[in-house]
């Protein structure tokens, strides 16, 4: 059913007339034009189409528009800070955690909400958090390094 | 065509300089079987740069970024040799109105390949600026010097003048005939660790892939497709797809597709189709095929044949023979393939997700009855291609739905259309027999290939009685009923299922004499090269020489592919009870000649070690009656970060040979180093990729 809804994006508030029942992935790109967001798989198995929504990772994919409806939604566009990038983004462009660059975006929101919820994991701990994203050019052992190197930074009181 | 002509179309001015940037390319130019190979392109220059009055360098080369680097190595050899700053550098790629032509963007081989002539062409560009820097400032040549892409006198910068200034209002062209680039010893970038050009646009989700292109008036389109590969349509019913608000059905002949200004609108519409098939007869599957491919495999090709194999076999104290299998396995890139055309008068523009713009091109072109002028294929940034991505079908499905509907039109394909139209790694059977005499020199080798092609069928090892033959190939060629689908390139094609063969091979023979497979390999190879990669490798890995099975787990396997030279060893646990094998650690050596770029070569190396272990552990096409059963990740499984071992990679500089392919080597070697290192681990020997759970119990309980 059409309907109004709103939504926090990226810290501004917008509003979308739009069937409720559409996912998510596809009302952020190709109505709101932010195509950071990618689609892989559609089935909620590859994570590409992660998005943060009150701080928790889902994947858009597989998230109706009406289960956002009133809830804060961060996409990869939004988690750059006024003082430049996350500290999860600057250790990917560190240690070169992409090669591709299309599981990134997912990579990245995840992490980040990882060490939102525990800024010391083990490597184990967000090899396990980040089980369910795919990478086929095989940059794993970069992204563990990236993130770990992110955790400890944070955690040196930045 | 003339040089002066092509830049005509592309506008450029400034300082433009010509150039031949691989050595194939030449070779392949006086090709006389191949007069019309890259219709509408000059023949004598495969790249160019040029520096704008703005004081930008832009380089131009039909090669495209699929994650593997070249955007960021290529820019920093030009810096090097133009001594500009590598964010003064653009690079514009795999762009057919503006790149000059390219086969295609395979292997990795860009950097490996470009790398000499483009610092030559980077030296010759700064020499020609810094004569008219002398000209200008009234310095001699030998007392400036250039920093940043300004041009002043040695300690004195009060006089100086920039790359841009010298070439304002000028149209000066070079072409590039010798290569005098700098000595190693003087680079000041290459060779160290530099931040990747696409990294802040690949980290904030800025990065363009093809699908995230925007045009006014865009529609997506989804495509009816046949519910088995060889069914024909019968029937189709659009009507209640044309009922929802603002859907376009387009048929043309077998076409048949929903267009919607959103995707999931276009996705919505076509499930509303009801069309009915006349499916083919075909009891073959995935288990049946590898009876299948050797009945219907094309004649053989000889590939080797040398010495006399019955004596050789009469000298050997132990003979094995085995058939190798490996199931097909797709390249499951995670960006699907995407192509977005926009029509301009008689021209068409498509942005495609492609390793192979300008073949995109010419099909394009024939498929839809244009002139190639006619056609323009850009590639933005490419979600992965692993050989996936060698045509465009996608690109002309766009072409052709933008022409009827009028209006520009995005294609994707969703993941289950990714893995039933993708052209997979070809099954193949390769059966092996060979002896070898009880001191452990091996006397005979008689190879028969099926199914995976040419390349590394020969073996590396020094056998005076061999003979390999090989039928059927990666390449096309193959008689119709050999294959239920197509079969294309797959990362270091033909090379993964012959290595998993042979040094499966080697270990089983080793393992017979009661000797320990590296000892057994030291002993057969000749090749200075593979020797030291297999020496420093048991070095690093801290090998202890025993006979398989020591049921300690570990295991070797060492490989050629293009000139590089490889040689791993591993460490792995199976789980007897689940069949689940768990990869340790693996050591790697990899002697690729010349290391330009060794952050990215190590890059190249850990990407090919675990997709390896997909092909070796997981990954296969189910099918039956036509219809791929591979639908999703969760049909078919890639590696995961729950896989990955430690991973401890040398790269062996090698300065007497110039740098070669490194971005497959070590994916060849994965099959047979599990297959080792399992075997080691619990004495059962796999013969078939997969080694998955399943094949792994069944293989325990055949040994008992
Ligand atoms: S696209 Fe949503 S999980 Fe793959
Ligand atoms: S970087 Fe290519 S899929 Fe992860």
């Amino acid at each position: 059913m059409v309907r109004s809804l709103s939504f926090t994006l990226n810290g501004k508030a917008v509003k979308v007339d739009a069937d409720e029942g559409r996912m998510l992935l596809w009302v952020l790109r190709s109505d709101l034009g932010l195509t950071g967001t990618k689609y892989g798989c559609g089935q909620g198995q590859c994570g590409a189409c992660t998005v943060l929504v009150d701080g928790q990772p889902v994947r858009s994919c597989s998230t109706s528009l009406k289960a956002v409806a009133g809830r804060k939604v961060t996409t990869i566009e939004g988690l750059e800070r006024k003082d430049g990038l996350h500290p999860v983004q600057q250790a990917f462009m560190k240690h070169h955690a992409f090669q591709c660059g299309y599981c990134t975006s997912g990579m990245i929101l995840a992490s980040a909400a990882l060490l939102e919820g525990k800024p010391k994991p083990t490597r184990e701990d967000v090899a396990h958090h980040l089980e369910g994203h795919l990478c086929r050019c095989g940059s794993h052992p970069r992204i563990l390094d990236a993130v770990m190197d992110a955790a400890t930074g944070k955690g040196g009181g930045k | 065509m003339k040089r002066r002509d092509f830049l005509q179309g592309t506008g450029i001015t400034g300082l433009v300089l010509f150039f031949s940037a691989d050595q194939g390319f030449a070779q392949e130019r006086d090709r006389p079987d191949r007069p019309n190979a890259r219709p509408g392109y000059p023949s004598d220059f495969n790249a160019y740069l040029c520096i704008a009055p703005d004081g930008r360098v832009t380089c131009l080369v039909g090669k495209v970024e699929l994650g593997q680097g070249s955007m960021t190595a290529l820019a920093m050899l030009l810096a090097e040799e133009l001594d500009v700053a590598l964010e003064q550098v653009d690079m514009v790629m795999g762009d057919t109105d503006l790149c000059p032509w390219d086969m295609g963007t395979f292997g990795s081989l860009s950097i490996w390949q470009f790398g000499p002539v483009l610092r030559g062409a980077g030296a010759e560009a700064r020499a020609v600026l810094v004569q008219m820097a002398s000209e200008r400032l009234k310095i001699p040549v030998e007392q400036l010097v250039v920093v940043k892409g300004i041009v002043s006198r040695k300690g004195d910068t009060s006089m100086h003048v920039s790359y841009g200034e010298l070439v304002a209002g000028k149209k000066i062209e070079r072409h590039l005939e010798k290569v005098a680039p700098k000595p190693v010893s003087a680079f000041k970038l290459v060779g160290r660790d530099t931040a990747r050009k696409d990294a802040r646009e690949k980290v904030t989700g800025k990065a363009m892939y093809a699908a995230d292109m925007k045009l006014p008036g865009l529609l997506h389109a989804r495509v009816l497709r046949a519910p088995v590969h060889g069914a024909a349509l019968e029937s189709v019913d659009t009507s209640a797809a044309e009922a929802m608000a603002g859907v376009k059905v387009v048929r043309d002949k077998e076409l048949v597709a929903l267009l919607h200004a959103r995707p999931d609108g276009a996705a919505e519409a076509l499930s509303k189709v009801k069309a009915k098939w006349k499916n083919p007869v075909s009891d073959l599957d995935h288990n049946n095929i590898f009876e299948h491919l050797p009945k219907t495999a094309p004649k053989a090709r000889s590939l080797a044949a040398m010495g006399d194999l019955a004596a050789g076999e009469k000298a050997a104290a132990q003979v094995v023979e085995a058939t190798y299998t490996n199931a097909y396995v797709a390249h499951a890139p995670i960006e699907t393939h995407a192509a977005l055309a926009a029509w301009e008068g008689d021209k068409v523009t498509v942005w495609a997700s492609t390793q192979a713009p300008f073949m995109v091109k010419s099909q394009v072109a024939e498929a839809l009855g244009l002139a190639t002028q006619q056609v323009r294929i850009i590639t933005p940034y490419v979600g992965g291609g692993f050989g996936g991505k060698s045509g465009g079908p996608q690109a002309v499905t766009a072409a052709r739905l933008a022409r009827l509907a009028g209006a520009p039109v995005l294609v994707q394909w969703d993941r289950e259309e990714e893995f039933f139209h993708d052209t997979f790694r070809p099954a193949a059977v390769i059966k092996l027999r060979s002896g070898a005499t009880r001191e452990g020199k091996i006397t005979a080798w008689n190879c028969n290939v099926v199914g995976a092609g040419d390349r590394e069928a020969v073996t590396f090892y020094a056998v005076p009685n061999q003979r390999t033959l090989s039928a059927g190939s990666w390449q096309g060629g193959n008689p119709k009923d050999m294959h239920p689908f197509a079969v294309g390139p797959w990362r270091a094609p033909s090379a993964n299922s012959n290595n998993f063969a042979h040094e499966s091979h080697v270990d089983s023979l080793a393992a017979k004499l009661g000797m320990d497979p590296v000892a057994f390999r030291l002993l057969n190879l000749e090749e200075p090269r593979m020797l030291r990669v297999l020496t420093e490798a048991a070095k690093r890995f801290g090998w202890v020489a025993k006979p398989a099975p020591s049921g300690r787990g570990v295991g070797v396997a060492c490989g050629h592919y293009r000139g590089t030279y490889v040689a791993a060893m591993a460490e792995v646990a199976v789980d007897r009870a689940s069949g689940q094998v768990q990869v340790k650690r693996i050591t790697l050596v990899q002697d690729m000649g010349v290391v330009v770029n060794p952050d990215g070569a190590r890059q190249q190396a850990e990407g090919s070690l675990i997709m390896g272990l997909g092909y070796a552990l997981t990954e296969e096409i189910p099918f039956k009656g036509g219809d791929v059963l591979a639908k999703n990740f969760d049909t078919y499984e890639i590696p995961r970060f729950s896989w990955v071992p430690k991973l401890d990679i040398t790269l062996i500089d090698n300065p007497q040979v110039p740098a070669q392919g490194g971005g497959e080597p070590p994916i060849i070697i994965v099959g047979a180093l599990l297959a080792n290192a399992i075997h080691d681990a619990t004495g059962a020997r796999l013969t078939h990729l997969p080694m998955n759970p399943v094949s792994v119990k069944a293989a325990l309980k055949a040994k008992g």
